[in-house]
């Protein structure tokens, strides 16, 4: 492979780049799907090509090819070049990358059973199982069961010296039931909504334990229709983990990108009311809050050995004790604030360039055990399990929806509730947090679908928590 | 190779009863920029060949970007081997038959070849009209040129060239900001100066912008607005496998009058005015659908799958991108909202009290069987009052029925814009009775 890396570092020098970086990639995903007893959806996917992206002067450039062949490597460089040179034409700010990146080696996601060596019988057999148990509930309408599994083989070389191979595995998957009435329906998903997904293998969905929750699920989903609407006003809200970890991803996650920040995310992902003068001058939760991002954790999404511009792995303070404290950063705007990449761009694939993204940006566990906060709890409501989310340009101003909720009444559970919502302004939301939960309950969920840039890039993404209090949330914000 | 050379290869090394090859190849280049300058310009050229073997009743898929012909043999054994490994599916009846095509010609060989200079000249007009009077632009400008084949081992064989141009900005001054966008295939059609001028004329109508209450109001969309509409009721259920699963806004309401009389929406893949396409991903003819008809609900849009599993039906033209991942369904992907007779100047001057929105962001379903949506206004909101804009207003957050938003429609454009969506959205601005708002920002 660095035959190719290097034919392209070197036409890429003799053109006078300042810098260059090439990335080659191969990906196979193989996904399994099964709905009502059928299989749905059982394919294969390969895709490899590589990207070369140069800085010439101040401007960049960009190009990428499937076809991995010398001459091809000559064209597209050259292209990117030329494209950095149309750049040049509308100029802006001085591009200081800091310190050279020169990381040198091999990483690979530690896995026990690789997800492609289970056989398809096997896996099939295990999902119809998870989608029968679904349906012995003759009140679900449609059960779907699924599994992913991800290789990617990355190469990455750069002008300064760099040279890094990794391989990452994912695997994931989920389960979920859809009731339906005369007129409503509701679904039920298991571990998560959108996919339950991280660095690992087979290892990390048997852990899940599809079938045995899937009866509960089916039943949930049934029980949802005949249940009140999750009333409106102003309560005590308990989040459980893996909406918790959403709200992370949405109020937390994307404002401490440091590209929107400086508004180059402005016209299409948005922007951050985390302004750098706030940076170790704002409160932004209570004092429990206490928030990372890293990209060491194993089974995160955001988990690797290097980013796509060779900076290592690493973790970094977001919010400490409340105080907000750092960003997630590339070399070229980390240098803007006299710091250092922490190794946050991340492409999607090699014909894309690398953004800044989130790692694993996680909450902190605290110190409640989750019976505790709920004894705790005099009136309020308990929510889970995403269902719709939405959140302004700045990521002020936001509104969830969750799948499924119980009536918090005297510290016992109650009721079950249907169509919860609730919304909220960030750094208030934060600062109302009173309790949260502790380790035994903390877990690292996986986002496999976070969008952003142009043309769009969909990342995926880590993000731990354990159920947290909230206090004076409005919810129940449904026609 | 050609296309139909990859074709014929996979059909030839096929091992399965039925198969079917999907070919898209791509030349995309994007330049963004920001803060008045470019930050990223990016160029791909790519293809995708998608194989779906049936074996009986079992299909696999696989899909590769390796074209050479050892490549495309063991692709078309691998979807073999996959359907060979299932139990069968008797919901589904075999890939469609061959049915004559429409011609469509939306191809423009200036976009096709569109120089990096040429993008970079439309990101830089903009940039120095917002520099000129101290705004900031962000935006992107986007040239494509895209080939699609279908073929099947039943016969079907489509192919077609198309190109694609979008260009959208969003300027900022110091309290506001306005937003344009323009798409087409034909990056000629582009204007950066009328797309500038466009953004910065909501930049200074929203200076200094108000709290405003959340509430009950009647609202005047401008077509960026209305194309959010489009998106989302085709998002919840306009294709048949929602409605045949119970939970699309279609299912109760099919044969009722459930909009204003003055709506119609038709799904149109031979319209040259919009993004053209003459045939879907298994290769069946497009034609006009009208979805909605005068305010009342007709049918959903068919593949071949769903159109199967319903006594009577046959696909209308609209199975989706094939995926190895999940069966999306069929989509609309060419609406038209069919215009009015009312200028928006009338449709101003004609509401007592009312909000004037550019544009909706970050929108989510929060229940599909009504089509309610959650999202935030952007770029632009102004109060109306007394038949004028009164004054600009900070952006509001609303949770909504789209139908119902739909079945108060007073008055709609006469002029569509077309806008580059997932697939293409033909939209006018459009007058809605009333709109629930159900919190602000700072």
């Amino acid at each position: 492979m660095d035959e190719f890396t290097s034919r392209a570092l070197n036409l890429a020098t003799m053109k006078g780049v300042r810098y260059a970086d090439i990335r080659i990639i191969d990906t196979r995903h193989q996904f399994v799907n099964v709905k009502n007893g059928h299989v749905d959806a059982l394919g294969d996917q390969e895709s490899q090509g590589f990207g070369v992206r140069v800085l010439v002067g101040d401007a960049w450039g960009f190009a990428s090819s499937a076809y991995l062949t010398y001459t091809e490597i000559e064209r597209v460089t050259s292209v990117a070049v030329a494209i950095a040179k149309a750049s040049a034409t509308v100029p802006g700010e001085k591009v200081d990358l800091g310190s050279p990146v020169q990381s040198r080696g091999r990483y690979a996601t530690p896995v026990r059973i690789d997800p492609f060596s289970i056989s398809l019988d096997d896996k099939l057999s295990f999902l119809f199982r998870a989608d029968q148990e679904m349906r012995r509930n003759r009140g679900v309408k449609v059960s779907e069961a699924g599994t992913i599994a991800v290789r990617q083989e990355k190469t990455f070389a750069n002008t300064e010296g760099a040279f890094t191979a990794q391989t990452i595995f994912e695997s994931g998957g989920g389960i979920a039931a859809t009731a339906v009435s005369e007129h409503d329906v509701q679904i039920r998903s298991y571990p998560n909504s959108f996919r339950y997904q991280g660095t690992g293998g087979w290892e990390y969905i048997v852990n899940a334990d599809f079938v045995g929750n899937a009866a509960r699920i089916g039943d949930e989903a049934v029980a949802l229709l005949t249940a009140p609407v999750c009333p409106p006003g102003e309560t005590t809200l308990v989040i459980g983990s893996s909406q918790l970890a959403l709200q992370i991803h949405e109020s937390c996650g994307h404002p401490t990108e440091l590209d929107r920040v400086f508004g180059t995310e402005a016209a299409f992902a948005g922007r951050s009311f985390l302004t750098t003068d706030k940076k170790d001058n704002f409160r932004y939760g209570s004092e429990i809050v206490n928030l990372t991002a890293d990209s060491v954790r194993a089974t995160g999404l955001g988990t690797f050995g290097w980013d796509d511009e060779g900076v290592p792995a690493s973790s970094t303070p977001l919010v400490r004790n409340g105080e907000f404290t750092g960003y997630l950063m590339s070399r070229e705007t980390a240098s803007r604030l006299g710091l250092e990449s922490n190794g946050c761009m991340r492409a999607d694939g090699w014909n894309r360039i690398p953004l800044i993204r989130m790692t694993n940006v996680s909450l902190e566990p605290g110190a409640w055990t989750f019976d505790d906060i709920i004894a705790d709890t005099d009136d309020g409501i308990f929510i889970d399990t995403n269902r719709s989310w939405s959140i302004d340009d700045i990521r002020l101003n936001f509104q969830f929806g969750t799948e499924v909720g119980y009536e918090i009444k005297n510290g016992k559970l109650g009721c079950l509730l249907k169509n919860c919502t609730y919304g909220g302004i960030t750094p208030d939301f934060w600062n109302s947090c009173d309790a949260i939960g502790n380790e035994q309950h903390w877990r690292l969920w996986g986002t496999p679908n976070c969008g952003k840039g142009e043309p769009m890039q969909t990342m995926g993404t880590g993000h731990g928590a354990s159920p947290a209090r909230f206090r004076n949330v409005k919810v129940g914000v449904f026609q | 190779m050609n296309f139909r050379q990859i074709a014929d290869s996979v059909l030839k090394a096929s091992a399965a009863q039925e198969t079917e090859v999907v070919i898209m190849a791509q030349d995309d280049s994007l330049t963004r920029f920001a803060n008045n300058s470019i930050h990223q310009n990016v160029t791909e050229s790519n293809v995708q060949v998608t194989v779906r073997s049936v074996i009986d009743t079992r299909v696999g898929t696989a899909v590769s970007n390796d074209i050479r012909s050892e490549s495309l043999s063991r692709l078309a054994q691998r979807a073999y081997e996959l359907a060979k490994l299932q139990p069968p599916n008797p919901e589904f009846k075999g890939l469609p038959l061959p049915q004559p095509l429409p011609s469509v010609a939306a191809f423009d060989q200036a976009t096709a070849e569109c120089a990096p200079e040429t993008r970079a000249a439309v990101a830089g007009t903009i940039c120095r009209e917002a520099a000129g009077i101290g705004c900031i632009a962000a935006g992107s400008v986007t040239t494509a040129a895209v080939r699609v084949c279908v073929a099947n081992s039943h016969g079907v064989f489509a192919e077609y060239q198309t190109t694609a141009a979008d260009c959208s900005t969003v300027i900022m001054g110091s309290t506001s900001s306005g937003w344009a966008q323009a798409s087409g295939w034909k990056v000629n059609e582009i204007i950066p100066e009328e797309l500038a001028g466009e953004a910065l004329t909501k930049v200074r109508l929203g200076t200094e912008p108000k709290d405003f209450p959340p509430g009950e109001y009647t609202v005047i969309l401008d077509p960026y607005a209305t194309a959010n509409l489009l998106e989302m009721l085709a998002f919840d259920g306009m294709g048949a496998l929602a409605v045949q699963e119970g939970r699309s806004w279609m299912n109760t309401r099919s044969g009722r009058k459930a909009m204003a009389g003055i709506v119609t929406i038709v799904d149109d893949g031979l319209d040259v005015s919009g993004l053209p396409m003459p045939f879907d991903f298994e290769g069946m003819p497009k034609r006009a659908v009208p979805i909605v008809e005068s305010g009342v609900v007709m049918d959903p849009v068919y593949d071949s799958f769903t159109a199967g599993r319903e006594p009577g039906k046959s696909s209308t033209g609209h199975a989706s991108p094939p995926s190895p991942a999940v069966r999306y369904g069929p989509l609309p992907m060419n609406l038209f909202l069919r215009p009015g007779s009312t200028e928006l100047n009338d449709m101003i001057r004609t509401t007592k009290l009312g909000i004037y929105i550019t544009r909706f962001w970050y929108t989510r379903t929060v229940h599909p069987r009504d089509a309610v949506v959650t999202g935030m206004t952007r770029d632009g909101t102004f109060v109306i009052r007394d038949g004028e804009i009164a004054y600009p207003i900070k952006s509001l957050r609303f949770t909504q029925s789209y139908v119902e938003a739909l079945h108060d429609a007073e008055a709609i454009g006469p002029r569509a814009r077309v806008l580059r969506s997932g697939g293409a959205l033909s939209v006018p601005p459009v007058k809605l009775g009333k709109f629930r708002f159900t919190s602000s920002t700072r």
